[in-house]
């Protein structure tokens, strides 16, 4: 049986503990452990970004970090945006600008690009296309996901 | 309605044309769709499967006993546990847990279900397993000599004798006497006397590469079967009800005892069209459980065990007379099938009507070879060989233009086909703006004239050279009747409050068929498109459509919710009419209102009126079902014959830049003009759009699936590089709108349209820059060195086929 470590954190804004295997890693706690869904694994090795969020500011692969290190950190994931006035003018920004087609890659989109205007809030078209340069998407061909993103960055006010 | 109530008049309103948001996009950005990966039941078990660890080799022993015996392990399956599983595939030529020999790497050989993924992929790592090498055949051209080692052999008795098997069996038990897994041939006119009255006949060998689909969200499955024995799937497929049928076959049950229920799926093109044996095995797995066994891939196995975009070998001969007329093109291409026979091997379908149609040519010649080796196996992924035939096609188009010395626009004008037509292979074309696809294009880009500048520029001393480069398409828009029915149902419910419930046997895919067909169906209810929720995942619900494939939803599945709106409203308006006593045709439906059609004076709420109906004595509902099959015919046995109701046409417009020094190729713009029919809904086909473009540059620029020997050497997102953010180019598409008499509100198909020439289009803008061509894909940064310092080997592949 492998090991089991207690950490405590605070994830989207709520205080919470879990139980969780050393070598666990953040995204299967949020998913298996915690079941919160939203966010994706696509890759599992850091590389297509579907499993985004934001851990004491700074946005990261959850597949890439173990879950006890989550311990004493502030957490965000796709369902905390729920609660969070810009990033409802984005997720409205992603409907009406067609970023989302199978939407597998949304939530990840989602976050990142929070994240990247939280950071840039004037983020021009090809800091954007940077900003977002970790997350893949099949579908969309990303110029709507750009589109989507700058249209709510001050560069558009 | 509340505003609407005071107006005096209702004016017109058509949602068609417009930018409407796909309906499901909000909890998709949200992060609360539940795709299959999000779903677990009660009592779930899960299954993983053991896969081959070599190429080609014989089974001498599994030996399952430390899996069973681990702690949380619920079942362990090999062949031997199965003795009724039957070979699945479009060929029957696959055994989904592999008896006595593996052919290829993805290969099961084994399948645990058990409390976790965790412990069930323990027990993988305790079955033991025995095989006996045997030589591997990864180079087709090797597989189709006389004397190859066989991949499909015909089984031995135990006495040593072939003869133990009956006649007419499936493949995977009769075997095969040579490695031919499928052909081919097709001609019109006469090849010969088309080479004599040519003035200039050219060959080339292209090399076309294996690339994968890599949808976002990985493949998985969740199979239960209930107290009775009826079988529940949860499955990401494209073709539910084929699915249904082929399963009730390899499963040995009744069909009508199978239930298959499609969460939101994480990206298609094609790859869910095939039953594969996970799916197979998940389900054996559950009935051997006696609980739901839930099946999810990891992103290295999605690459391992998903089908490919099949590598194409092709020798394509061609001629025109000096005023630039096509004379004849003679085609042999050599498909590598890989292991087991799916869709890729079918791909010929759609590749020879590119050859024959896509310009007029009065003779043509076209000859195909699909031969196993044990590579991973082909199977279809948008565009559907359109691809690679339209990556020869048009590299030619380029070459005679220049081999007679006229501008690459006018040839193509000057062959190209028209509305009206009908083709050599049969092909009628009813509505076609292929020529004004060319001329939107080309005068997007300013094509000629980038075209003769960078020519002058090739030897200029700047060592990054601009090019620009022209492709063009036609594929199916309206269908296409491969199976014995190409149609789609539809059943349409408006309740008491005017929601209208729309159940249509079309599965959503992500492309935003559930948005459109909406759309069409508030355009004949003059309904908001919120005043409709769309049912469209559950075989026990929903009518029977063919599934998606083949760019034919918007067009089918839009007639037919089209026919089921048009029956509910001729109902509303034949009780309105009798309520207001006045003639049917004095009336109309608009806004959520029974109007007077000449003023548009709303006469009654339609909610009232459908209460009002439903409360009466002789009490109503609306309710109505419409069947549409579109009016295309089955091919002949020489593939000729009329196959789609509707073609669509594309030219696509090139722009990159070839840095010399060190072989990168950027592709800095796109100028796309396609031939829609009609837009229906503007920001859903945009975006088909520019996937399908982003998708082409893959195919053309960064993805390569690369194997040796039979073995993957890159099952990664690092290593497999598709095209992100940064790299894309700016896109210019216009919308030729030629109106098709038969498409829903004049719309043909368009999904795999976009992805199909960019390849093409790439190669002609690099020779345009450089003076050099290229004849394989992908063009990395290393390809393009070598071609362009002259250490490049031109393929050759001297054209055969099977006598
Ligand atoms: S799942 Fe974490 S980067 Fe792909
Ligand atoms: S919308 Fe499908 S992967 Fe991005």
């Amino acid at each position: 049986m492998s090991l089991k470590h207690d950490i405590e954190f605070t994830l989207n804004g709520v205080k919470r503990r879990a139980t969780v295997g050393v070598g666990m890693t953040t995204l299967d706690m949020l998913r298996d452990v915690i079941g919160l869904s939203g966010t994706k694994y696509g890759c599992g090795e850091g590389e297509c970004g579907a499993c985004t969020i934001v851990v004491d500011g700074a946005s990261l692969n959850s597949c890439l970090m173990f879950a006890v290190d989550c311990h004493g950190r502030n957490v965000t994931t796709i369902e905390g945006l729920a609660s969070d006035a810009k990033a409802d003018a984005l997720r409205d920004a992603f409907v009406l600008h067609g970023a989302v087609q199978c939407g597998f890659c949304t939530p990840g989109m989602m976050m990142q690009a929070s994240h990247l205007l939280a950071c840039h809030p004037d983020a021009d078209a090809d800091t954007i296309k940077r900003g977002i340069e970790g997350n893949l998407c099949r579908c969309t061909g990303y110029k709507k996901i750009v589109d989507a993103i700058a249209s709510v960055g001050e560069t558009a006010k | 309605m509340n505003v609407a109530e005071k107006t005096k008049t209702i004016q017109p309103d058509s949602l068609i044309g417009k930018r409407i948001p796909k309906m499901d996009a909000p909890e998709k950005a949200s992060g609360k769709t539940r795709y299959i990966h999000d779903i677990d039941l009660p009592g779930q078990l899960h299954g993983k499967i053991l896969r081959s660890a070599r190429v080609h080799a014989r089974i001498r022993s599994i030996d399952t006993s430390a899996a069973r015996a681990l702690p949380g392990v619920h079942v362990v399956i090999t062949a031997a546990d199965i003795p009724d599983q039957r070979p699945i595939g479009v060929a029957k030529d696959h055994l989904p847990l592999k008896r006595d020999r593996v052919r290829s790497q993805r290969d099961e050989i084994a399948a645990v279900a058990a409390e976790s993924e965790e412990i069930a992929l323990q027990a993988l790592k305790l079955i033991k397993v025995e095989y006996e090498d045997l030589p591997i055949i990864s180079d087709p051209t090797e597989a189709i000599k006389p004397g190859a080692p066989l991949i499909h052999p015909e089984p031995h008795g135990a006495d040593g004798s072939h003869e133990h098997l009956k006649q007419g069996m499936p493949v995977a038990y009769a075997g095969k006497p040579d490695n031919i897994a499928m052909r081919f041939d097709y001609g019109h006119g006469d090849v010969a006397q088309g080479e004599a009255e040519s003035d200039v006949v050219i060959e080339d060998t292209f090399k076309l590469h294996y690339v994968t689909h890599c949808c976002m969200g990985v493949s998985g499955i969740i199979a239960e079967f209930d107290a009775s024995g009826n079988l529940l799937m949860y499955s990401n497929t494209q073709v539910p009800f084929l699915h249904k049928r082929e399963f009730a076959e390899y499963l040995n049950m009744d069909p009508s005892r199978i239930r298959i229920i499609q969460p939101p799926i994480g990206g298609g093109f094609g790859s869910k069209l095939d039953i594969y044996p996970f799916e197979v095995i998940c389900v054996f797995l559950a009935r051997a459980a006696k609980r739901p066994v839930k099946m999810v891939f990891s992103r290295e196995e999605e690459f391992l065990a998903s089908p490919t975009r099949q590598p194409v070998l092709l020798t394509l001969r061609s001629g025109c007379r000096k005023d630039g007329t096509l004379t004849f093109r003679q085609v042999h291409t050599l498909h590598d099938n890989g292991a087991y026979t799916s869709w890729g091997a079918t791909t010929p379908f759609v590749m020879m009507q590119t050859f024959s149609s896509l310009y007029r040519v009065p003779h043509c010649d076209y000859h195909t070879t699909a031969v196993y080796t044990n590579n991973p196996y082909a199977g279809s992924f948008r565009g559907y060989g359109n691809l690679q035939a339209t990556f020869a096609i048009e590299a030619h188009m380029d070459k005679l233009a220049e081999a007679i010395g006229m501008d690459p626009l006018d040839f193509r004008l000057k062959n190209a086909q028209e509305k009206g037509e009908v083709t050599g292979q049969g092909m009628s074309f009813k509505s076609c703006g292929f020529k004004e696809c060319l001329t939107t294009a080309a005068s997007r880009s300013d094509f000629r004239r980038k075209h003769r500048e960078n020519i002058r520029n090739r030897n200029t001393p700047d060592p990054v050279k601009r090019g620009i480069g022209i492709a063009s398409m036609l594929h199916v828009g309206g269908g296409a009747k491969i199976y014995p029915s190409d149609g789609c149902g539809t059943i349409l419910k408006l309740d008491d409050f005017a929601h209208v419930t729309l159940i249509t046997g079309a599965s959503e895919i992500g492309q935003g068929s559930e948005t459109v067909l909406s759309q069409l169906v508030c355009e004949e209810l003059g309904l908001p498109i919120s005043a409709v929720t769309v049912v469209n995942n559950d075989t026990d619900i929903t009518p029977w459509d063919v599934g998606v494939h083949a760019s034919r939803t918007t067009f089918i599945a839009g007639n037919s919710a089209i026919g089921a709106a048009k029956k509910a409203k001729a109902k509303i308006l034949a009780a309105a009419a009798k309520k207001f006593e006045c003639p049917e045709a004095d009336l109309d439906l608009r806004g959520g209102f029974i109007i007077k059609a000449a003023s548009g004076e709303p006469l009654i709420d339609l909610a009232r009126l459908m209460r009002n109906l439903h409360f009466t004595e002789k009490a109503e509902l609306v309710m109505t079902t419409f069947y549409y099959e579109p009016p295309s015919k089955h091919q002949d046995k020489g593939f000729k014959g009329d196959v789609s109701a509707a073609y669509a046409w594309a030219t696509q417009v090139v722009e990159v830049e070839v840095d010399t020094e060190t072989g990168i190729v950027r592709m800095t713009r796109v100028t796309g003009a396609h031939d829609v029919g009609r837009v229906l809904n503007r920001l859903g086909i945009e975006g088909q759009i520019e996937g399908g473009v982003v998708m082409g540059q893959g195919y053309a620029l960064t993805e390569d699936l690369t194997i040796e020997n039979g073995v993957m050497r890159n099952p990664n997102f690092r290593d497999y590089k598709l095209v992100t953010a940064p790299e894309i180019p700016e896109m210019d598409i216009s919308f030729i709108e030629s109106m098709d008499g038969e498409g829903p509100q004049g719309a043909k198909g368009v999904g795999e349209a976009p992805a199909i020439c960019i390849a093409a289009a790439t190669a002609n803008a690099i020779y345009n820059a450089t003076g050099v061509r290229i004849y394989g894909l992908p063009f990395t940064p290393e390809r393009v060195y070598r071609a362009l310092h002259g250490k490049a080997e031109k393929p050759y592949w001297k054209p055969w086929k099977p006598e």
